[in-house]
């Protein structure tokens, strides 16, 4: 009776909906501070002409951002012409502005004017080694085959980033490794690194002293900002659209540098730089809410336990029928089925995520942002190896002699796996999901990777602020959630053993 | 009763019954003995459908047993295995209830037919809400055997009921099953390799020996007449207490 009030209620407790907030406007921005300050831009704009505005904060990289874009998940977010020429249209020749244009109209989505600033890529050395290596132009890396390149991860693999630069300076094969961006700054520092590659307009270029090489074979092509926007945002939201218009032309370099400083540097929250810029520029005033570190943990609590239990209670079902359902079959189905389980989990997480965003959005379910599907499916696939496992072997491992006195009673099979060998296996099996549910809370903090919040957001951002108070907001309540979801299992755990199971032997 | 047609059975090509025809006679205890491994246990979970044999056919009441008649007649068996065959995780009251609860007895039925098991079979009913293992072998044992009973079944099958009891509770059992097998009057098959058992309880006994039936009868016919000399050499190969002592 106690199994089956659970089963009711399980599913209710996954998919119960907390709240459904429908946005006018959605803003997206990758996982770096300029684009999310530009983001804030467009979300203040949007709140003061009383659209309701939402801003998906760092949801990662291009390919990303732009197919949110194109599945309309988002309707508008910065970028950059030349990384639109390159990444986003790379193997097609799109080279004109006008052919940008006609190419992106094709996918329903417009583009601003340039918003007055370029933010190219530059290889960027620190001052005091440079100057000794005596290195002042990109060409001078091939003097010495020593060097150690650290780029970021998307710089190392895309057509304008490092193939391309290494083939049009025909630079000799030297030490590059893809790191995190903002990590890559700390060991530029750390003189564990000799080159980096920096955003031009990155406030940390002058914080750390380095000096960029100068393009003089004129390889980076022009990254102007603009913001792209879906074609149907000006029928939704004119006002919106015009006041976005506003920006085209009127942020300078200095202006966006300032500031990206007072950000990264001065760790001034995004959204009140956007703000201010907006006062000052414009003469528009919008209310910034004050986000107490209290407020800001809540919510990432609340995000994160959405994606733990969205995932989490479906995997619980799924894997304990995956591992009857083994057990039932020939040795050599269910051993595969546990291969097969078992393989899942050594995908790595930020390509599980990668690979299901196109399933994922084929299916129109929603790929980005807090609840994003795509994260909830990654969590319930690694959750399902510890249950299936465990239920296999806890159904396996029932002697012979029992399952054979409980068939000899003549209890039919489903009935023999209600009543004996479910509640014999049901230690083992909760065991796994206790391992499960560890596992899971950990994980989820990854689904930030892709923007969907929880308490991998500020783990991230304080990564990319170089912030340990940060990264301890999240790291710390995600470590406390694991421990919470154990004890509670272990409650469960006392609820639906059986007595008998518990007892020590007399002897 | 229950009656076995040509049946054969092979593990991984052992063959641990060779085509084996027998006969159980309703009404009677029936023991099934021989050494280790001589396929006696193979015999019995033959019976009641547990394995399938490679050839030929087993019949309980007229009935071939088959996949889609088994679980009913299982009902009408009753089953003990060595120490009970107990669930762990269930009381012995609901050990011995857990088929009749499914079939929807209802509470006081199921009660009255617990009394009376108990009262038979001598356990205690304070003991009922005790799991297995907070109560001793030889009530595990009682357990099982109140637990094959529920259903009053036509044929009750035994392998080796007693065989993890030390001697004195293990005589006391053979007692205990000598009556209830007497005030009963059901079809007994009972599996064991104590000769001294096999003689205290059984009408008729069938000698196994490699898979093959070596000699059926009374324990005055393999006595006094043997059908080879294995018969013999079983037969006399339990030693009485006294043997022993050699001074």
């Amino acid at each position: 009776m106690r199994w089956l009030v659970l089963a009711a209620i399980l599913p209710l407790l996954a998919f119960t909906p907390i709240s459904c907030q429908q946005y006018s406007v959605r803003i997206g921005s990758k996982a770096f501070t300029e684009s999310i300050i530009l983001g804030e831009l467009a979300r203040h704009l949007g709140q003061s002409v009383r659209a309701n505005s939402f801003h998906y904060q760092q949801i990662g990289g291009t390919q990303l951002v732009f197919r949110a874009l194109q599945e309309g998940e988002i309707d508008v977010y910065p970028e950059y012409t030349g990384t639109i020429r390159e990444e986003i249209f790379s193997g097609k020749v799109v080279h004109s502005e006008q052919a940008i244009r006609q190419a992106l109209r094709e996918r329903g989505i417009l583009m601003t004017q340039p918003l007055g600033f370029e933010n190219s890529y530059a290889i960027g050395m620190k001052e005091q080694v440079a100057e000794k290596k005596g290195m002042t132009n990109i060409s001078d890396l091939a003097k010495d085959p020593k060097l150690r390149l650290r780029f970021s991860s998307e710089f190392v693999h895309r057509g304008d980033g490092w193939p391309g630069l290494r083939k049009h300076y025909q630079l000799p094969s030297l030490d590059v490794k893809g790191v995190d961006h903002d990590v890559a700054y700390r060991l530029l520092d750390e003189s564990s690194a000799d080159a980096i590659d920096v955003y031009t307009t990155d406030a940390k270029i002058r914080y750390y002293g380095i000096r960029q090489l100068k393009d003089d074979r004129y390889f980076f092509p022009k990254y102007d900002a603009v913001f792209l926007y879906r074609a149907d945002l000006e029928q939704r939201a004119p006002e919106f659209v015009n006041l976005l218009k506003q920006l085209e032309g009127n942020v300078s370099e200095t202006e966006i540098m300032t500031m990206n400083g007072y950000a990264e540097l001065h760790r001034i929250p995004e959204s009140h730089v956007a703000a201010e810029f907006l006062n000052k520029k414009f003469g528009i005033r919008v209310a910034v809410q004050k986000e107490t570190v209290a407020n800001r943990i809540w919510k990432h609590t609340k995000e994160h336990l959405d994606l733990v239990r969205k995932s989490l209670i479906p995997a619980i079902l799924a894997a304990i029928s995956l591992g009857i359902v083994a057990t039932k079959l020939p040795a050599i189905v269910g051993q595969s089925l546990l291969g097969a389980v078992g393989i899942i989990q050594t995908i790595p997480a930020l390509a599980l995520l990668v690979i299901l965003i196109v399933p994922v959005s084929k299916l129109g379910l929603s790929t980005i942002g807090s609840g994003s599907a795509t994260a909830i499916i990654a969590l319930f696939l690694y959750s399902l190896l510890p249950i299936v496992r465990n239920t296999f072997t806890g159904l396996h491992d029932i002697p012979i002699q029992l399952r054979e006195s409980a068939a000899a009673l003549g209890l039919p099979t489903v009935a023999r796996l209600w009543l004996i060998e479910l509640p014999m296996a049901s230690q083992t099996i909760l065991a796994g999901i206790k391992t499960a549910a560890v596992i899971n809370v950990g994980f989820a903090t990854l689904g930030a990777l892709i923007g969907a919040g929880g308490y991998g957001q500020p783990i991230l951002t304080g990564i990319r602020l170089n912030d340990n108070s940060l990264i301890l907001q999240g790291a710390i309540p995600a470590a406390l959630m694991a421990l919470i979801v154990q004890g509670l299992f272990e409650l469960v755990e006392r609820q639906l053993v059986p007595k008998g199971l518990r007892l020590k032997s007399i002897g | 009763m229950l009656e076995l047609r040509h049946v054969s059975k092979s593990y991984a090509g052992r063959q641990v019954l060779a085509p084996t025809n027998l006969r159980i006679e309703t009404g009677r205890v029936f023991v099934i003995i021989g050494p280790s491994g001589c396929g006696k246990s193979t015999l019995l979970r033959l019976m009641i459908g547990l394995i399938q044999p490679d050839s030929g056919s087993v019949w309980f009441q007229q009935t071939q047993i088959s996949g889609d008649v088994i679980l009913t007649l299982r009902q009408k068996m009753g089953y003990v295995i060595q120490d009970g065959g107990l669930f762990p995780h269930l009381t012995a009251e609901r050990n011995v209830s857990i088929m009749a609860r499914h079939l929807g007895w209802n509470d006081d039925r199921i009660s009255h037919r617990i009394n009376e098991l108990a009262e038979m079979t001598h356990f205690p009913m304070d003991a009922l809400d005790r799991y297995p293992v907070q109560i001793s072998g030889g009530q595990r044992q009682r357990v099982g055997l109140m637990r094959a009973l529920m259903l009053d079944p036509d044929v009750l099958l035994l392998d080796e009921p007693l065989g993890a009891l030390d001697p004195m509770i293990r005589s006391e059992l053979q007692d205990e099953l000598h009556e209830i097998f007497l005030s009963l009057g059901k079809t007994v098959v009972l599996v064991t390799h104590d000769m001294g058992e096999a003689a205290f309880l059984g009408d008729s006994i069938l000698l196994l020996c490699d898979g093959k039936i070596v000699q059926q009868g009374t324990l005055q016919e393999l006595v006094n007449a043997p059908t080879n000399p294995f018969v013999t050499q079983f037969v006399n190969a339990q030693r009485g207490p006294l043997e022993g002592n050699r001074t």
